[in-house]
């Protein structure tokens, strides 16, 4: 396969980055054009190396082939371990190539009037221009340390969209929340990246999959006996791989940085907050898939108790949020916690795999709802000026077309059919289903609550109060053609793509096979999602006291719920009880170590009163005394104590 | 005329010296004039480290040189000419020049000296070489007490360092009968005289690297010294005595490998730790960098104690990024101390809206040096911890991974401070000299270039091995 195109994808966007970078100011009406351009071609190209891959080239013998167009040695540490730079082409790459940037381009586009105005344009779309660079450079990576680059890379352009508005303090606060959660996480993957390459002696994914895969393979041998703290190696490389991948993905629990996150400007929060920097977690895992199915199956367990912890409970958080952007930002977590369970439920196998399809095929479909669901969102939000659904309500006359592309989504992301959104889901319930019948029932009500939170949002702002507002701002009733161009571009996928026979492309080992419908298993999801539907149209269809007195009667549940279960309180809790074990032993050793020694040399009466002292007395003496003292412990340790 | 070439670097500076003494006898050249000639000097001399490096020993193998430590003293070089570019703007309204070039030249040649010794004895003597002078630098804002006393800290407490160092020596001196580097390599048996001699010299080493508890001078003296001179102390002599130690860890002590590890582990644990929880606490900007340069002691310690080609490499690397980021943070900080007096955190609120190019400057550099990409520190803590991985022992990575975070906090601290803080009256906008903006640019452009290029590092890890060529 020609490596070009491979190699414009990622680098039209972060030329786009580069020129609106620097020049920005002089072209300032022309940037968002320009990126747009620019993003379009990229898309082309993507696309057109789609087609090649799945219908002309990628398939020998039945069996989709992972490439390597391109590889260059970039770090070498020894002959045996370097980190290179390098294309990694198989069937989730490339369809994760067409997600990014076709979703980027729909919000390139729709940003180009939803933007326009901002003082700081052009560093909008250039901003856009490094993250959609760094997330398509992180989804070709074929190696695992390239991919922690493009990770951290991916991380520092969320923060800067993040706190775009950096006047709002808010939103400052937002991003450093984001930027150092993830940190955290990150820091567990550097430490799981570095384990792994420890064991494997590769950093390459193909090699290290091979290595750590093969039965007999002595690293894996080595990898699997080696032991800390109970368990293996390899099962903590991979755990913590996992951490990364929980960081990103804003799984519980480390969720709470993306409903903060929302302090960025809405296609923002479409792009990277719903469709793609946060599926990362997801793709991590579906990128080392074999090593965890074939060799740590324990690991894919703890991937799908996290997966489905966090679906629940976004999904309960959501039901009470007034904020539309939090509502959506507990969705997508909800969601993303599907994508991971279904990977936690599937195993190497041709009869048990389904899941690994499921999961892309999901992470897939939510791509184009999700986004769709949030740029209209963004239009709701221009024109009624808040984020809560209290002030919205009977806006379907008044914004015919977004309200049209808000219920394809809904119904979407409910999972009623023939929208895509059933299909998706219909293959993560059967797979989860055939693993465990508990886990099941638990995705089960999920799906219900899921339609009734997204029918909720959806009654409350079209529907609910009736329609008002229509003789203030009278000329700003619909957006503009191209936001609302974005929004039907999206709403055709969101609304077509489950028709995709999906695992005929992507399967965990390559080799296309037929799924079908099953008519009877489909009852109990559309009628799950049909209740909660018509629970959500039974009480928000039109004002009425019912969601009230519903409130009242389950009190307790509803404050947990509408304070997040308290993880954000309870964090906050503990930041202090660290901060409170750090500071106080060091004054404890300053006023009792230092102060005592001090004591110990007769100027007891001077010092005593100066309150908290630092180690460092400024006494030379004292300095000595330390001196000797380190010298006496360190031998004793080093010579005594640790043989 | 051959062995002549292998001491070029340490011949042009001391030729330099004396024409230095003798102009200053004869007073016939500006300050200005001993500024420039300087630099030119040690960019002459830095340029010369590229070319013509051999490897051999003179002095009876006293003197030993190759191409690992002529790139080790090529970054010393290029640190030294940085910190006289960037602090030019201090030192030109001073009464006293000459001197203050002459002493920080002396220091330099005592340190270059002291990473081609080839044996205890030259080692001791270029170290004082190197010390005695610096101790007088401390001392150089001459009208303020606070530098007084961070000169005679420096000079009590070094003796103090050196005297535990004899003592280790001559400890190991008496059970091996030798004081050869490459002699000792062979002869150690890890008799307990000797492994408490190892302690007393990783002692006196552990004194000039503000290795926790040995490091007590050191935030007396960074505060109290001119600021120029606190950037040398924690870049270019820091930065010898790093190099120098690895050589004598990774050869004179080979053979109690054991005994090593277990020190560096201890000492790496607290140094990391400890020195993060204070610079925590710091409110003057130059205690700040002094514990924060503590801390990243620490994670040098990290990689050393794996014990391996990568050890060495990462360390001297992570030494090489250490000239661009801490220097830059120094240079703003003596640049704004000189216009301003002001040193304290606080007094930085507001920053980046009357100096922007400052304040980014000084963010750069805290970026580096929390280690976050795609800025050159993030590869120097990398580089390190994969060395520190080599022996297998995660404890200790998990323990350095988690101080990652923790000096994450205090670095962004003082960002944060600098971008959104309000301030009523800001320091006031300052004007840049040539000088200054000369050393700016070779700092961002060493951070940015150094996080993406890799060609500086192949180069390092390729030359590591050399270290044990002599024995």
């Amino acid at each position: 396969m020609n490596m070009n195109p491979f190699v414009c994808i990622p680098l039209l966007p972060f030329i786009s980055f580069l020129l609106l970078g620097l020049f920005g100011r002089q072209l300032k009406p022309l940037a968002g054009i320009i990126a747009t351009l620019l993003m379009a071609v990229s898309t082309a190209l993507s696309l057109s190396v789609a087609y090649t891959y799945f219908f002309v080239s990628g398939k020998v013998e039945g069996i989709y082939q992972t490439l390597v167009p391109l590889q260059y040695k970039w770090l070498e540490f020894s002959p045996s371990l370097s980190i290179d730079m390098g294309i990694l082409i198989d069937p989730i790459s490339v369809m994760m190539l067409i997600v990014v940037t076709v979703v980027s381009l729909m919000v390139h586009l729709y940003s180009i009037s939803y933007m326009k105005g901002e003082d700081r344009y052009a560093s909008f779309f250039s901003y856009l221009g490094l993250f959609t660079f760094s997330m398509l450079a992180l989804v070709l990576s074929s190696n695992i340390f390239q991919i922690y680059i493009f990770w951290e890379l991916v991380g520092i352009s969320s923060f800067l969209l993040i706190g775009f508005y950096y006047d709002r303090p808010s939103a400052v606060k937002a991003s450093r929340k984001a930027f150092l959660v993830t940190r955290f996480a990150d820091l567990g993957f550097l430490i799981g990246i570095l384990i792994l390459a420890f064991e494997a002696h590769t950093l390459d994914f193909r090699v290290l999959i091979e290595r750590l895969t093969h039965p007999e393979s002595e690293f894996l041998i080595h990898a699997s006996t080696t032991t800390f703290l109970g368990a293996s190696a390899l099962t903590w490389g991979l755990v913590l791989v996992f951490m990364g991948g929980v960081g990103k993905s804003a799984m519980f629990p480390m969720h709470i940085w993306l409903p903060d996150a929302m302090e960025g400007p809405t296609p923002v929060s479409a792009l990277i907050h719903a469709a793609t920097m946060v599926v990362a977690g997801v793709y991590l895992v579906a990128r080392l898939f074999p090593v965890f199915a074939i060799s740590c199956p324990a690991a894919l367990d703890l991937v799908m108790v996290i997966g489905v912890l966090s679906a629940i409970l976004a999904a309960l958080i959501a039901c009470t949020q007034t904020d539309i952007k939090r509502v959506l930002a507990y969705s997508t977590m909800s969601q993303i916690g599907y994508m991971m369970f279904s990977l936690g439920v599937a195993r190497w196998g041709m009869d048990s795999q389904n899941g690994f399809t499921a999961s892309m095929f999901h992470l897939f479909t939510h791509a184009f709802f999700k986004a769709l669901l949030f740029l209209a969102a963004g239009v709701i939000i221009h024109h009624v000026h808040s984020n809560e659904i209290k002030a919205m309500g009977g806006l379907r006359k008044l914004l015919p077309i977004t309200h049209i592309t808000f219920l394809v989504a809904c119904l979407a992301i409910a999972g009623i059919p023939p929208l895509s959104g059933f299909f998706s889901k219909e293959e993560i319930l059967l797979a989860t289903y055939h693993f465990n019948v508990s886990v099941f029932l638990l995705a089960l009500l999920t799906s219900g609550i899921t339609a009734f939170y997204m029918f909720r949002l959806y009654f409350h702002i079209f529907w609910y109060s009736p329609t008002q507002q229509v003789s203030s701002k009278a000329t700003h009733h619909e957006a503009e053609f191209v936001m609302l161009l974005a929004l039907i571009l999206l709403a055709g996928g969101a609304a077509l793509s489950g028709f995709i026979p999906f695992s005929r492309f992507v399967s965990a080992n390559g080799i296309p096979f037929n799924t079908s419908l099953h008519y009877d298993f489909s009852i109990l999801p559309v009628a799950s999602a049909l209740t909660g539907t018509g629970f959500a149209f039974y009480l928000y269809k039109a004002k009425n006291l019912r969601p009230d007195r519903i409130a009242e009667r389950i009190k307790h549940l509803y404050t947990l719920s509408y304070h997040k279960f308290y993880i954000d309180e309870f964090y906050t809790m503990v930041n202090h009880s660290i901060h409170r074990l750090i500071a106080y032993p060091s004054a404890w050793i300053d006023r009792q170590v230092v102060d005592g020694s001090v004591n110990m040399s007769g100027k007891a009466a001077k010092t005593a009163s100066e309150g908290i002292r630092e180690m460092q007395s400024g006494q030379v003496h004292q300095y000595v005394f330390w001196f000797i003292a380190g010298i006496l412990i360190l031998a004793v340790v080093v010579m005594y104590g640790m043989g | 005329m051959n062995s002549l070439l292998l001491l070029k670097h340490e011949l042009l500076l001391t030729a330099l010296l004396l024409i230095f003494i003798l102009i200053k006898l004869l007073k016939e050249i500006s300050n200005h004039q001993f500024f420039l000639i300087t630099c030119v000097l040690l960019a002459v001399n830095f340029l010369a480290g590229f070319f013509g490096n051999s490897y051999g020993s003179v002095f009876g193998n006293m003197f030993h040189t190759n191409e690992f430590i002529s790139i080790q003293k090529n970054i010393l070089n290029l640190a030294t000419l940085l910190i006289v570019l960037s602090s030019w703007s201090w030192l030109k309204h001073h009464h006293h020049v000459p001197e203050f070039f002459i002493l920080l030249l002396t220091t330099l040649l005592g340190m270059f000296f002291m990473l081609s010794s080839g044996n205890f004895l030259m080692f001791y003597l270029s170290l004082e070489l190197a010390t005695i002078p610096l101790a007088a630098l401390c001392n150089f804002d001459l009208e303020k007490k606070q530098s007084s006393e961070a000169g005679m800290k420096m000079i009590l407490l070094s003796a103090l360092a050196s005297a535990v160092l004899l003592l280790g020596i001559s400890f190991i001196y008496g059970t091996t009968g030798t004081i050869s580097f490459t002699e000792l390599s062979f002869n150690l048996t890890g008799h307990p005289l000797q492994v408490f001699g190892f302690i007393l010299v990783f002692a006196g080493f552990a004194f000039k690297l503000s290795v926790i508890p040995f490091h007590l001078w050191t935030a007396d003296v960074y505060e109290g010294s001119p600021v120029a001179i606190t950037a040398y102390l924690s870049v270019v002599s820091k930065g010898a005595m790093v190099f120098i130690f690895t050589t004598i860890l990774y050869t004179v002590f080979r053979q109690i490998e054991n005994t090593g590890y277990n020190t560096l582990f201890i000492t790496a644990v607290v140094t990391m730790t400890i020195g993060n929880l204070f610079a925590i606490r710091q409110q003057n900007l130059k205690r700040f960098l002094a514990f924060s340069s503590i801390a990243q002691v620490g994670f040098i310690l990290v990689g050393l104690s794996g014990y391996n080609q990568l050890g060495i490499s990462s360390a001297t690397y992570f030494i090489f990024i250490y000239v661009f980021s801490n220097l830059a943070a120094f240079a703003v900080v003596g640049l704004i101390s000189a216009a301003s007096g002001k040193e304290n955190i606080n007094d930085y609120r507001g920053l980046a809206k009357t100096n922007p190019s400052l304040a980014w400057i000084m963010a750069l550099s805290l970026f580096s040096l929390a280690g976050i990409p795609p800025t050159a520190g993030f590869f120097g803590k990398f580089f390190l911890l994969a060395a520190g991985a080599g022996k297998g022992n995660f404890v200790l990575i998990t323990i350095a991974a988690l101080n990652i975070v923790l000096s994450l906090y205090y670095y962004l601290r003082v960002i944060r401070v600098m971008f959104m803080d309000q301030h009523d009256s800001p320091i006031p906008n300052i004007k840049c000299d040539k000088a200054f903006n000369t050393a700016a640019v070779i700092f961002i452009a060493g951070i940015l270039i150094a996080g993406i290029w890799d060609y500086p590092f192949q180069i390092i890890n390729t030359l590591a091995p050399y270290i044990f060529t002599a024995y």
